[in-house]
């Protein structure tokens, strides 16, 4: 398969998966905790901040990319975070104007999109050392892996904590909502699982590659 | 140079550092104003449509309504109107929306109150009937109470039966005749007290302490202005 692809495209996919899986900033790197349990309470809203992020993460990539070769290194951290906090106020604007009510439900965690460390570690590890398109591309791959990591959240936290799926009931009258979950204890509950079937299913997987490698060596 | 500074990486000069700070502040600067600029319109429109809508929640008999100030000196103003060109509320004014009907008399009034909750500030929408000096219901402009306790002020069937509330004026009008109070579940004995719910006794007195308050400075001032207010201006 990989040689039907042209070397460029290969190099490409890899780049964006790279953040989707290899290194899912939530599962693997485990960073921006704050958004990934504050404001998981429901599929929308997590999907709401994963878009949010992937705004602020993606622009401020290319932003930084593109001066990378302009931005004197010791005021770098500095100028960094003016670009990110510029777009996380783009994104405030935005929201607003989009629909109030999900601008209250995800309230301050917007702001706070601006400490998310995840950017500013993308920002100074990538986006500062690579041309923009690759740097772009990596921003997206890891804002996917961040989108699907909060999904992931949102999604069983809704479920369990209220019986509905993007506000679809699905359980009928009689289910009993775990509170617990839509409560910050039930974010730490469901992200512990969370890290606990991606850590067997990682071990799985070496196993089996280990097992395939043997028996090539074999062969 | 055969000092240790010699050994040190060359560092930028400072006015190259401040050159790219402040080109790049102002760059991000130019975004943000445009951003601003550009959603502007919608998010007020998004604001205006939030509030009609609670608005029409708390005083369903509603149909159309309009935005008053209750003015500190006494004087009611029309919001938009006489000199106010924006939204912005002059000093000490209090806002008040008045609800018509569909024959255009006055269905009721509605004015937001707040107060310390559980977790943060809890702030509601409450509607006013003149006829009947009384508080037939409110709604949630804000909260973040917890889930399945406090947010139940508005689902609690036991806690809606307090309403309507009695929010009758003194017959001087200055203030209440009747402070409303928050009481201990199952101790209401009047109707200007609200039985709190067993387990949220906090959101509950919130909720009474912001009508209270709320009642108490805003009344007072449209009283004098009742019969001007009664007809869709």
């Amino acid at each position: 398969m990989s040689i039907i692809m042209s070397a460029a495209t290969t190099d490409r996919w890899d780049e964006f998966m790279e953040g989707v899986w290899r290194q899912n900033p939530l599962f693997v790197m485990v960073l921006g905790l704050c958004p990934a349990l504050a404001v998981t309470v429901s599929a929308v809203n997590a999907l709401s901040m994963g878009l949010a992020t992937a705004f602020v993460l993606t622009c401020s990539a290319l932003l930084v990319s593109l001066l990378r070769k302009m931005i004197p290194k010791e005021v770098r951290i500095a100028t960094y975070i003016v670009i990110i906090a510029t777009f996380v106020t783009v994104v405030d604007y935005l929201i607003q104007a989009i629909s109030l009510a999900l601008y209250d439900a995800l309230g301050a965690f917007i702001q706070l999109i601006v400490v998310n460390c995840m950017i500013l570690g993308r920002a100074e590890a990538h986006a500062s050392k690579n041309p923009p398109g690759i740097a772009v591309i990596n921003a997206l791959g890891m804002s996917a892996g961040f989108a699907i990591g909060l999904f992931a959240l949102g999604a069983v936290r809704e479920i369990l904590g209220a019986g509905t799926l993007f506000g679809i009931s699905l359980f009928g009258a009689s289910f009993q909502p775990w509170v617990v979950m839509v409560l910050p204890p039930g974010g730490f509950f469901v992200l512990g699982m969370w890290l606990l079937v991606f850590s067997a299913w990682g071990r799985w997987r070496q196993r089996k590659q280990a097992a395939q490698g043997g028996a090539a060596q074999n062969a | 140079m055969s000092d240790a500074t010699g050994t040190l990486p060359a560092m930028t000069p400072a006015t190259a550092m401040i050159r790219t700070l402040g080109l790049i502040a102002a760059l991000c600067g130019v975004i943000i104003v445009a951003a601003y600029q550009g959603t502007y319109d919608a998010v007020q429109e998004n604001k205006r449509i939030a509030v009609e809508r609670a608005v029409f929640k708390v005083v369903p008999t509603a149909q159309s309504i309009v935005e008053y100030f209750a003015l500190a000196d006494g004087k009611l103003e029309k919001v938009g109107a006489g000199g106010t060109a924006s939204s912005a509320a002059p000093a000490g004014a209090i806002k008040f929306y008045a609800g018509y009907d569909k024959d255009g008399k006055l269905a009721g009034i509605a004015a937001e109150g707040a107060a310390k909750g559980y977790a943060d500030t809890v702030r509601i929408l409450f509607a006013w009937e003149p006829a009947t000096q009384k508080v037939p219901g409110f709604g949630i402009v804000s909260s973040r109470e917890t889930p399945g306790i406090g947010d139940k002020i508005v689902v609690d069937k036991a806690f809606l039966a307090n309403f309507p509330l009695d929010a009758a004026l003194r017959d001087d009008g200055k203030s209440l005749a009747h402070e409303i109070l928050t009481v201990k579940n199952g101790s209401k004995a009047n109707p200007w007290e609200i039985d709190a719910i067993a387990g949220a006794t906090i959101t509950s007195r919130a909720v009474g302490k912001a009508i209270n308050d709320a009642a108490q400075a805003l009344l007072p001032r449209i009283r004098p202005h009742l019969d001007t207010l009664k007809e869709k201006p």
